[in-house]
């Protein structure tokens, strides 16, 4: 997918201004966070959970390259055929290829997020192949040519009205004018490529060493579907999804459907270990797994490890003051919300995508939501450093910080600037006593409040007054 | 294989590890796999059954209960009856022997399709944490059965209800030779809140679940 993070400050100005994704970001805003808070309350041991869940996730990253080597071994003892990638191209060439050796026409695919960085379903279309997203969010989304603006609920950004014209259009029926209709009429619409297409793609939530085994995790079926009807199934995943047993995976999943919608536990969780066996009436005769490595193992080595932790639950972003009034296209990429303020650096390039790791308030309610306890703002604060670092910030930025440095350093200029500061802004705070507009850098800041007027002296003049007047 | 040596050899260097794995990095990771160790559990202050029953239900399963196998027919043609479903049923081949021509079910032991609407399963065993059922694939064991039908009745037997997931592997470990093609976990119909965060029963799977507990 193509990154247009830089552009986060225009698109999320107009972002604000959209009156229809306003309303769609309204109707959302608390309820997934409401429902975590009630769905965490069922487990008396929550944060015990949440700190071992985090020590699975590093126990894994720690001993990756022996994990997935063990689970490479197991899942071609079960007849997987496991392809390693690590560029966008590979990735999508592998599927492509697998489709084009099995003279396939149609795809159902279930969601993938890496698929949407690499862009995997524009690819298999120019290739050729017809590839159906199953997810209801994410087939509005193919539908209406759109992106994903949520991990978990890709189309929270449309309203049914929108919705409803959309499949007016594309499914050329009459318009429907309710939520249960719509989403019977996909499901009517989708059930028959469910049944006649020739390959499946999905994601994997995680991949479990102890058996080679692929896991997905979806509410619909779609997963199910996807990985049972067609004779191909071919699943990508990045390496940093390894864990090492099926009980790490039954702790894990005590966290991953709270945090994400507030249910105790997803409709439908598969763990498949290889293709159709001796016997199987259903399942796919060749399942292939893709293990994906585009910029985790660089991220893996870097100070934002811990960001590789994380398990797609989309808590940090249901809890985001700025994701909650901007929505997840503002961001540019594939992951929005604080995760994405983080992956999508990391992943893109630093320089790529200066604004995220800046937008944000550093509340820290990602921090505290996040079931493997990433230290989100933390990590923000280390690419902000990052960017200080390799000069990335704006020339007005350094040029500004260098003068103030500099009279920093030099007490009697600085104490003379700030004694003129000081005056000058009481008077341009005249009656009011407030500062309406600042100059410089500092209009952005102004131009959604006004600033308290200083009251003429400066702190170390009102300290050196006081030095003199007490006794002590 | 050269793109395999590099994402792994990048992991290494990434973890600060030694080019070769070392014995005792070999021992941590093959300790682990061996030991299985659980995770703690949370508190579960409750009898199996009931909160089985009490956790289906907040999934939006339903839920009945019979005395033997030989009453399910009866029982799920009352259930079909009570929701005017049709009288016409697949099932695993397990309950093929069963009278459901007495009970008035036209019943079919084969593999669902596309259009089968109600679908009759057994369970491999279910879990009282969370009003789940785990299901394996198999021959016999047609995964479209609890999938494709727009109503999915499942036999429960109580005393394959386990307390939590990890009672499931470990039976499934002891039972069973590996993993079969495909272990699936159901916990209620399907469902999506895609549109406007409205909860939508039936998204692409079935309607409707069914739990039939055999007390036993």
């Amino acid at each position: 997918m193509q990154v247009t993070s830089q552009q986060f400050k225009q698109a999320a100005v107009r972002k604000l201004a959209d009156p229809n994704l306003q309303k769609a970001l309204s109707g959302m805003k608390g309820r997934l966070a409401t429902a975590r808070a009630r769905a965490v309350l069922e487990l008396d041991n929550f944060e015990q959970i949440r700190s071992e869940a985090a020590q699975i996730r590093d126990h894994g990253l720690a001993h990756m390259d022996l994990y997935l080597e063990q689970w490479e071994r197991n899942a071609k003892a079960a007849g997987t055929i496991v392809h390693w990638a690590e560029s966008h191209e590979q990735v999508n060439r592998i599927v492509l290829e697998i489709a084009k050796k099995h003279a396939v026409r149609k795809i159902i695919k279930s969601k993938s997020m890496l698929g949407e960085e690499t862009g995997l379903n524009d690819y298999l279309a120019r290739g050729g192949v017809d590839v159906r997203e199953t997810d209801l969010g994410e087939y509005i989304i193919q539908q209406a040519g759109d992106h994903p603006s949520h991990i978990i609920a890709p189309a929270v950004h449309k309203s049914k009205d929108e919705i409803a014209d959309l499949f007016a259009e594309k499914h050329q029926r009459p318009r429907l004018n309710d939520i249960t209709a719509l989403t019977h009429e996909a499901r009517e619409i989708l059930r028959p490529h469910f049944l006649d297409a020739d390959m499946g793609i999905t994601g994997a939530n995680f991949l479990i060493a102890e058996t080679g085994s692929t896991l997905i995790v979806t509410n619909e079926g779609n997963g199910r579907m996807t990985t049972t009807m067609p004779r191909v199934h071919v699943a990508v995943a990045g390496i940093e999804k390894i864990l090492p047993t099926l009980q790490d995976l039954s702790q894990i999943l005590r966290l991953l459907a709270r945090s994400a919608t507030g249910q105790s536990v997803s409709n439908y969780l598969s763990v498949t270990t290889g293709p159709k066996r001796a016997g199987d009436k259903d399942g796919p005769e060749e399942f292939h797994v893709v293990v994906v490595d585009i910029g985790r193992s660089r991220v893996l080595g870097s100070e934002l490890r811990e960001a590789l932790r994380c398990i797609r639950c989309g808590a940090c972003m249901n809890h985001c003051p700025v994701y909650q009034n901007i929505g997840g296209h503002a961001y540019g990429w594939v992951y929005p919300g604080p995760i994405g303020s983080v992956l999508t650096p990391a992943y893109v390039g630093i320089e790529n995508a200066i604004d995220l790791p800046n937008a944000a308030t550093m509340c820290n309610q990602c921090g505290v939501v996040c079931p493997v306890k990433i230290p989100l703002p933390d990590l923000m604060r280390k690419l902000r450093e990052k960017q200080v670092e390799k000069n990335l910030r704006p020339t007005g930025e350094r040029l500004g910080l260098r003068i103030w440095t500099w009279a920093a350093l030099h007490p009697r200029v600085y104490s003379l600037l700030t004694r003129i500061a000081a005056r000058a802004g009481r008077l341009m705070g005249g009656r009011e006593r407030l500062l309406h507009r600042l100059p410089l850098g500092g209009s952005g800041w102004t131009s959604g409040r006004d600033l308290p007027a200083p009251r003429g002296r400066t702190f170390r003049e009102i300290y050196a007054a006081r030095g003199r007047g007490t006794t002590r | 294989m050269a793109v395999r040596e590099n994402i792994l050899k990048r992991i290494r260097d990434a973890n600060r590890a030694a080019s070769t794995p070392t014995a005792e990095e070999r021992e941590i990771v093959q300790s682990r796999l061996r030991a299985r160790a659980r995770g703690t559990l949370p508190g579960m202050n409750w009898e199996l059954a009931p909160r089985f029953t009490e956790r289906c239900l907040a999934m939006l399963s339903s839920v009945d209960e019979i005395g033997s196998v030989e009453q399910a027919p009866a029982a799920i043609a009352r259930y079909l009856d009570s929701l005017q479903l049709p009288m016409r049923a697949v099932c695993w081949p397990e309950f093929a022997q069963l009278d459901w021509a007495g009970a008035g079910i036209d019943m079919q032991a084969r593999p669902a399709q596309g259009d089968d609407k109600v679908g009759v399963t057994g369970t491999f065993c279910a879990i009282a944490e969370t009003g789940t059922l785990m299901l394996l694939s198999g021959e016999d064991w047609h995964a479209t059965t609890s999938l494709l039908p727009d109503t999915h009745i499942a036999i429960v037997h109580a005393s394959r209800i386990l307390r939590a997931m990890e009672d499931g592997w470990d039976l499934l470990r002891k039972e069973h030779e590996g993993l079969p093609r495909q272990v699936n976990f159901v916990s209620g119909p399907s469902r999506t809140a895609d549109i406007e965060m409205t909860l939508v029963m039936g998204a692409h799977g079935p309607f409707r679940v069914h739990v039939l507990i055999v007390r036993d």
